[in-house]
């Protein structure tokens, strides 16, 4: 009875784990990541995924059991393990013979032989055992990775984990150190293969890293610990050496990474720019905007206005005069919003500033406007801003000459965006642990009885709308010189949504989290062009996973953090407001 | 002695219900006072009145001498008023010592851009407000609890942190909503102290509304009956004690004759 009841909860753990098998395979996932290798030549992305998840199914399927059946001993474990990972390979078998006999596709697009094909190995129907074999072997590894003691667990999936992301931006890694030239030229040559690690630098960075980690866990301390462990001058010196290594290499990175990186993160800096204005509104002052691009649009359009050689440019003034104003211009419209949706609430606020975005977006690429705004054919001509001398304009459609330095490109406008995103992280930081700030996470928490106690709602929240209006505008301004360009159609709705959901995953309130939420759901997907044909299913599941597992965010604020660390509530010591306290005054 | 609030015939209506009936009340400065009523008397809606959370459709309240009845609430805390709530209302994710900073809003005047630059005179008043909301979190007694999230202390400790962070507004008017409901005898003992403290070491107005007879009989100087919104009874402890419609109105009528002492062992019982 017992005995069979483990068998069961195996075997729906396999059917579960089959199922997102055939959902990764049918949204050509395999496919499309099949053109990616984790190990060059010899394990492509696709096929990994497959085998992970075998891999997985195998575990929990092989945890599962054990928690029922509740002596564990290691036969059980293979065995539901290789039963978990079998039902994965024979539904994917299943799915491969379908997929030959009948044709899928007028239902499921990717059903086709090319996947037939990548799943057998290019045998076709013959080769359908294979998956199988794979099924019930990476079901059984899964299992019998239970089996290893925790202490081995840890490190072995930690560099497990560690080298399969090193594979996957294997690209950024090898061209920078390939810039280097001579020695590192030779180093990338040997670790990594045109996409992904050479089987060779596969099995080193593997060791490597589980040698580090077996070390450390070994030595019982945790890197942080030894540091604060060390004398206070030692410490201070590692500050130092620490943050003027950051320094170096945030100075050096456009150079040695070319400009596909050096746009990416300027990418991710007007993100983090518009994610720190985000966090005011929502993350402080619990102000839900949906309609958060609109500042962003109106700051790259005011410093296209102001700068433009092209039809529309109504000032040739220089980019370090017009981003100023942008910013300006983008806190007058956030005042402008707040005022009349200032006594709506919750989802109400939400629909009437998702409005307010549309109609920004609307407005700006409208035939009424076109005159000013170029309507959908948008600003054209922006100048690049220029250190130093800009001489004054000729004639439309001709740039003005830059006597100096001029930032042309994603490699110069990188330092725009990084030293903004840190200056703006910095205000938000200072903002935070002000007055203002704990007006805004008391208005937060509950709005009437921060009123009772004296804050004014409208001035506070007014000031939560224009500052996080004004960090989004700058985000635009330098946006819209980085592109050259601004077309209102590339002001969507999901560049809101984007913006929100960062603020989910990385945590609500925490200014570190803004940047890690970036990283994580932009950076991802700009980095890894496959990625990006499934951004919105990415965003689904982490949003969906972050609420379930982790939902204080990825990096949590401090508040947060000392709620964690203060679980338990201490027990109120016998109370008593004795009168032998000191009285105030 | 100077009257410090006075109400006159204030109603507050909820589309049919008429919540306070063309209530007249005074408050003595440096009182203490109560107000005591069946549940649904209207007690909670005339704390609401006095500190702005509900507007009231008729009537009048002055607060030294100045009308308070249109103003938002927090001008009228910056004129002196501050109160507690019936059900806890704590900053509950922000920590205890962050609750009083907010109470103390109002007395820190740097602005945005000062927090921004990090000027010196913010830096001070920074600091000032900091020792202040030490100083009162040691009057409340959760000395060395500050860093600890409201939501995460218990139950007793959450209601004498909210008093303190209504006292970091610097109130001439307290207005304490149920103070000891929830609380154990020795607790409750404890808080009425604590109360005749707050009156007179601090000089401070208390009107409160109080289930908990043995406190109101022995704390208030004052006493106000509500019920059904309306004012049945009005005057010392000894009075409303012996008064037949207050009788009546917890009661029921019939039972009236059946004394006082019986009302009082039921209110003593009930809490």
């Amino acid at each position: 009875m017992k005995k069979e009841n483990f068998l069961w909860t195996s075997s729906k753990t396999g059917l579960l784990g089959g199922a997102i098998a055939i959902f990764i395979c049918l949204l050509g996932m395999v496919e499309i990541f099949n053109k990616r290798y984790v190990i060059d030549e010899l394990l492509p992305l696709g096929i990994f995924l497959l085998l992970a998840t075998a891999f997985a199914t195998g575990f929990i399927a092989s945890r599962r059991a054990q928690e029922q059946f509740s002596e564990s001993q290691p036969v059980y474990n293979l065995i539901t393990g290789a039963l978990g990972g079998a039902i994965v390979g024979i539904l994917l078998m299943v799915l491969i013979i379908a997929t030959d006999q009948i044709n899928l596709r007028n239902v499921f697009l990717n059903a086709s032989p090319t996947l037939v094909s990548i799943l057998t190995f290019g045998r076709g129907l013959s080769g359908v055992w294979i998956m199988a074999v794979i099924g019930v072997a990476f079901g059984f590894f899964g299992g019998a990775f239970l089996i290893v003691p925790e202490k081995y667990r840890n490190p072995i999936l930690r560099s497990l984990l560690w080298s399969f992301l090193l594979a996957l931006f294997s690209g950024l890694f090898r061209v920078v150190l390939i810039n280097q030239g001579s020695v590192f030229e030779a180093i990338a040559k040997f670790l990594f293969g045109t996409t992904g690690l050479s089987l060779f630098g596969a099995i080193l960075i593997f060791a490597s890293i589980l040698f580090i980690s077996m070390l450390s866990s070994s030595k019982g301390s945790s890197v942080r610990q030894r540091i604060t462990q060390l004398p206070k001058r030692n410490q201070v010196i590692l500050r130092v050496v620490v943050i003027a290594l950051i320094v170096y290499i945030a100075i050096g990175l456009p150079q040695v990474s070319g400009p596909f990186i050096a746009q990416v993160i300027v990418i991710l800096g007007l993100y983090t720019l518009m994610g720190l204005g985000l966090n005011i509104t929502l993350g402080f002052a619990g102000l839900l905007d949906l309609g958060f691009v609109a500042f962003y649009a109106i700051g790259a359009y005011t410093v296209g206005l102001l700068t433009s050689y092209g039809q529309f440019g109504l000032q040739h003034i220089s980019f370090w005069l017009a981003a100023p104003i942008a910013v300006l211009v983008a806190m007058l419209f956030g005042a402008f919003l707040g005022l009349p949706v200032l006594g709506v609430r919750g989802d109400y606020l939400a629909i009437a500033t998702l409005g307010f975005g549309e109609i920004v977006r609307l407005l700006a690429g409208s035939d009424f406007l076109s005159p000013y705004f170029g309507g959908p054919r948008g600003i054209i001509g922006i100048q690049k801003p220029c250190l130093g001398f800009l001489e004054s304009f000729i004639k439309v459609d001709t740039p003005q000459v830059c006597n100096g330095i001029e930032f042309g490109g994603p490699k110069e406008i990188y330092y725009i965006a990084v030293i903004s995103a840190i200056l703006i992280a910095f205000i938000a930081w200072r903002l935070r642990e002000s007055r203002l700030g704990r007006a805004w996470m008391a208005i937060r928490e509950d709005e009437d009885v921060a009123e009772a106690l004296g804050i004014n709602l409208i001035q506070t929240k007014l000031l939560a709308y224009m500052l996080g209006a004004a960090f989004a505008g700058l985000g635009g301004a330098i946006f819209s010189t980085l592109v050259g360009s601004i077309f209102s159609s590339s002001m969507q709705l999901i560049v809101s949504i984007n913006v929100v959901a960062l603020l989910v995953v990385g945590g609500m309130g925490s200014i570190p989290g803004v940047v890690v939420g970036t990283i994580a759901l932009i950076g991802l997907p700009e980095l890894l062009r496959e990625v990006s044909e499934y951004r919105f299913l990415l965003y689904g599941i982490a949003l969906i996973g972050m609420m379930l597992s982790k939902p204080e965010g990825l990096w949590p604020s401090q508040a947060v953090l000392r709620e964690l660390h203060h679980e338990v509530p201490i027990p109120e010591t016998g109370s008593s407001l004795a009168p032998e306290v000191a009285t105030p005054e | 002695m100077s009257i410090i609030l006075t109400a006159k015939k204030v109603t507050k209506r909820f589309g049919g219900l008429v919540a306070v009936n063309a209530v007249d009340f005074d408050i003595p400065d440096k009182s203490i006072v109560s107000i005591i009523g069946p549940n649904g008397a209207g007690k909670t809606t005339f704390f609401n009145c006095i500190t702005g959370f509900g507007k009231i459709d008729e009537g009048e309240i002055t607060y030294n001498n100045v009308p308070i009845h249109k103003l938002r609430p927090d001008q009228i805390t910056r004129l002196g008023i501050s109160r507690t709530y019936q059900n806890i209302r704590l900053f509950a994710d922000m920590t205890a010592l962050e609750n009083i900073l907010v109470g103390q809003h109002l007395f820190l005047k740097s602005s945005w851009m000062s927090a921004v630059l990090g000027i010196p005179k913010m830096r001070a008043e920074e600091k000032y407000a900091l020792a202040e909301a030490q100083r009162l979190m040691n009057f409340v007694e959760l000395k060395g609890r500050g860093d600890m999230l409201a939501r995460n202390l218990p139950y007793g400790a959450q209601r004498r942190l909210e008093i303190a962070r209504a006292l970091a507004t610097k109130p001439q008017l307290l207005l304490l909503d149920e103070p000891t409901a929830g609380m154990n005898p020795r607790e409750t003992e404890d808080l009425t102290d604590f109360i005749h403290r707050l009156r007179d070491d601090l000089g401070i107005t208390i009107l409160l509304i109080e289930h908990h007879m043995r406190v109101v009989m022995g704390i208030s100087e004052r006493i106000t009956v509500l019920d059904y919104g309306e004012k049945i009874a009005e005057g010392t402890p000894q009075e409303i004690q012996s008064n037949q419609r207050v009788i009546e109105a917890y009661l029921g009528r019939g039972t009236a004759t059946e004394g006082m002492d019986k009302t009082r062992q039921r209110f003593v019982s009930r809490n």
